[in-house]
């Protein structure tokens, strides 16, 4: 698929340059007609092919909301307002603010990707990896049973599950939390999107596993040249694999910057009073609440 | 003797389709006014262990004892009094509340347990204040709050008890990342104020070395390393505790990957180093 | 928690819970001052029978000369102070051995739920008829055959609930800090069981209406000449061609049970945990 960065491969670079994913002014409200409430109040945010986009904040800080509207996920109540515009080296662009159900389904899951903190609930329970996993690639990817096996394994293989074969055959309830994240990630890959949403993707997880799935997803943004964005609190896992973080409190992105400079040169109060709160050598000191 | 808990040779057991056992021989001790962290990773019998130190757990083996006295199981008779000055925080502050009282009520109980003991006495707004939250909260109820809220209000309420041992099970877990490490120093204090010995378990190494004088790692209901905190962090000895450490990713913004462990739970972690017990 | 109870939100007011709320209580007015006001004795037999609907007797006259208009509105007071009271004497016993069953547990817990279960396993209808007719027909042992069947689904509701209340954090902390068994039962289960089981005992008096009627329908419940909607119903299939003999009764039954199902549902969601839980969530 994609090989090894080349020299002829130059405008595949300046291609990676160009964002896959424009959100520019996204406005989220949650709320019956008369009393909306304000989750995301104008956020502007580009994913990039190869490069992990970091979102930061804490619980309510709209995070999380704005992940799920990018997959036209948001509860029925919600309006929802700005762009977010899709920008498929396979196909052109397309709005996804305001688009059918239907046609979000198209592109939900095949060009988008997204995996949840919890991989236990995102994955079937009663229907075995291997079905999971092609299920996916018949319906969209339109191929037969033999290739969707063959491919399934090599998904498999990627996440480095181990005897993917056998995997194949098993139920989600055989594998260890580590493992039925990357189980999720393969699904996620399953249709080669362009964008992986991550939700929070290691929190659930055992550090010594995170380590794994981090190391893993970081290979999978180079080496498909997968534009990720990845959401999660801690700033830990932001400064293990995000390229650039945007952090956001109350709805608003107070600052985003390459990931270098927000740790080494924090602008906004907010994101000082964030870093300062780790547990360092130093002493820690409390974020008002 | 001078330990304030003393945990022998505890096995605990679950009885499903197979036999699980959860804790499997482990002894430790916490003496007054000493800071003492469990840690391991989910699954490793920690919370068992806990469980068991307050009475919530039966053992299948081995003793807990309390001031010379094993900790009676927390059955359906009333707790005797010598035995409410063992309390605990748990990880879940949402129901941690009782939803249908008032904080301030609920801080009460704490105190009356206290004053029944033949303690002093003290009034709810005194504890609000000790872990950081306006008096005014007396009059709320716990869906008023925020999860970090409700945790600091559970804090207190132990507190008020005028607890000599505390046992806090992953108490920070559920907080949000730029509070948890003020209240677990916060925990610290307060425990140290009160001359009272802390059980603080977390799966958090880097929150557990700055609050705990003692360190305990468990790996699948043993203990594989234990011993002064800043030793354990510094110089790990065992594979276990060094892949622990070393799976920190480090929030430098240095864009480092944390190492991963080559496979999913080496052999090598479960191996009995016996030089990497009770360092001091 | 309680002040919200006295200021209802907006979004709690339901038009059916409304229109219900206004029939159940129109009725449970009739029920106690009825006998005040009805235009005839309910018991007189001085009219002409089987006369039809008119301006005299608006719902027509029975096959013995009584008012039925009379009889409906005085055995509102018959049918539906029984019913609430069957409700309130099942919702407390029921309550209570669930409350035990659910706390103590163990062999407790298997000895009243095994009783629960050995009363559940008959037909309602059937077992209260059993009861009534062992007792002998009469309101009153139509009431305890009707309370012998009815307190087994708060019994087990309330269990249920308890179990998983028993395990809840504060409930431990509440132990750990010594309280009595009887003080946890009051102070940390008790007010998170009242809200569900106010729910079922609503839903539940228009069942115990129905089982109360249905029972005197068979003859097992009140005896002639009291005037009660089901042995109302009962008589006036002996005179088929006059219809309003059976039709009044039978629309007072559907209206009452309606009403109180209609107040039950949105009790439901009053006190739906989903609901608190999307309240407090929009919170945070």
């Amino acid at each position: 698929m994609i090989d090894a960065p080349t020299p002829e491969s130059a405008d595949a670079a300046s291609a990676a340059s160009t964002p896959v994913l424009t959100v520019d002014g996204l406005t989220i409200g949650i709320g019956s007609r008369n009393n909306v409430k304000s989750i995301v109040k104008g956020i502007s945010l580009a994913l990039t092919p190869g490069r992990v986009q970091g979102l930061a904040g804490e619980s309510g800080s709209g995070k999380t909301v704005t992940s799920l509207a990018m997959l036209g996920l948001l509860p029925s109540n919600a309006v929802v307002g700005g762009s977010i515009r899709l920008t498929d080296p396979e196909g052109g662009d397309t709005e996804l603010v305001g688009m059918s159900h239907r046609q979000l389904n198209e592109i939900r899951g095949r060009r988008i990707a997204m995996i949840f903190q919890d991989p236990s609930s995102s994955l079937h329970p009663q229907l075995t990896v291997g079905v999971q996993l092609t299920d996916h690639v018949t319906r969209h990817l339109k191929l037969s049973k033999k290739q969707a096996r063959e491919h399934a394994i090599g998904l498999l293989d990627r996440v480095r599950v181990p005897n993917p074969a056998e995997a194949l055959g098993r139920y989600p309830h055989q594998f260890s939390g580590g493992q039925r994240q990357r189980i999720a990630i393969a699904i996620a890959l399953a249709c080669d999107p362009v964008v992986l949403l991550a939700d929070e993707p290691t929190t659930a997880l055992d550090v010594t596993v995170q380590a794994g799935i981090l190391h893993l997803l970081r290979d999978l943004a180079d080496e498909r040249q997968l534009a990720v964005l990845l959401v999660t609190h801690d700033l830990g896992v932001m400064s293990a694999i995000a390229d650039d973080i945007a952090v956001m409190r109350h709805g608003e992105i107070v600052e985003s910057n390459v990931r270098h400079n927000i740790f080494a040169n924090p602008q906004h109060a907010y994101t000082r009073e964030l870093l300062s709160s780790l547990p360092g050598a130093e002493g820690f000191q409390e974020v008002s609440e | 003797m001078s330990e304030l808990l003393e945990v022998s040779d505890l096995v605990i057991e679950y009885h499903g389709a197979t036999v699980v056992r959860a804790v499997d021989e482990v002894s430790l001790t916490i003496a007054p006014g000493e800071v003492l962290a469990l840690v391991g990773e989910s699954g490793c019998g920690k919370s068992s262990l806990a469980r068991a130190v307050v009475g919530m757990e039966k053992p299948r083996s081995g003793a807990v004892t309390y001031r010379d006295a094993e900790v009676p199981l927390l059955g359906v008779r009333r707790r005797k009094a010598q035995f409410t000055s063992i309390q605990m925080v748990f990880q879940d502050p949402n129901s941690s509340l009782n939803p249908r009282i008032r904080v301030g009520q609920q801080i009460s109980e704490g105190i009356r347990a206290a004053v029944e003991r033949g303690a002093e006495g003290s009034q709810p707004e005194e504890w609000l204040e000790r872990v950081g939250l306006p008096t005014t909260m007396v009059s709320r109820y716990a869906h008023e709050l925020s999860g970090g809220q409700r945790q600091r209000v559970a804090i207190a309420r132990a507190l008020a008890a005028r607890p000599d041992l505390l046992v806090a099970d992953e108490p920070i877990s559920a907080l949000d990342a730029s509070s948890q490490a003020s209240v677990a120093d916060m925990m610290r204090k307060l425990a140290l104020d009160a001359g009272a010995g802390l059980l603080f378990i977390s799966h958090d190494l880097a929150i557990v070395r700055l609050i705990a004088d003692r360190t305990v790692v468990m790996y699948r209901g043993k203990i594989v390393e234990s011993g002064v905190s800043d030793l354990i962090w510094n110089d790990p000895v065992h594979p276990y505790t060094r892949a622990l450490i070393s799976a920190i990713p480090e929030p430098d913004g240095k864009g480092i990957l944390p190492a991963a462990p080559a496979a999913e739970a080496p052999e090598e972690w479960r191996l009995t180093m016996p030089e990497a017990l009770n360092r001091v | 928690m309680r002040k919200r109870w006295l200021k209802i939100p907006a979004a709690w007011i339901t038009p059916l819970g409304v229109i219900g709320a206004v029939i159940a209580v129109a009725w449970v007015g009739i029920a106690f001052t009825a006998r005040l006001w009805v235009p005839f004795d309910p018991l007189a037999q001085d009219l002409p029978r089987l006369q039809a609907p008119g301006i005299d007797t608006l719902m027509g006259t029975d096959a013995l000369g009584r008012d039925i208009f009379s009889r409906l509105m005085t055995g509102a007071g018959v049918t539906i102070p029984l019913a609430l009271m069957l409700v309130v004497m099942s919702l407390l016993v029921g309550t209570l051995i669930g409350a035990i069953a659910g706390y103590f547990g163990k062999w407790v817990d298997e000895l009243l739920m095994r009783l629960t279960d050995l009363v559940m396993a008959f037909p309602t209808v059937i077992l209260a008829m059993v009861v009534a007719a062992a007792l002998g027909p009469s309101l009153f042992n139509a009431v305890i055959a009707a309370f012998v069947v009815s307190w087994p689904q708060y019994a087990r509701m309330t269990r249920s609930i308890v179990l998983g209340l028993r395990t809840q954090n504060y409930v431990m902390a509440g132990r750990l800090m010594g309280f009595s068994p009887f003080k946890t039962l009051r102070v940390d289960i008790a007010p998170n069981v009242v809200g569900p089981i106010l729910v079922l005992a609503s839903l539940d008096v228009g069942t115990a209406i129905l089982l109360l009627s249905g029972l005197s329908f068979l003859g097992l419940g009140a005896q002639p000449p009291t005037p009660e909607w089901g042995s109302m119903i009962s008589a006036a299939i002996q005179n088929f061609d006059s219809w309003w003999i059976g039709l009044f009764p039978g629309l007072a039954i559907l209206t009452v049970v309606m009403a109180f199902n209609f107040v039950g549902d949105s009790l439901r969601d009053i006190f739906d945990p989903t609901s608190q839980v999307s309240r407090a969530g929009a919170r945070s």
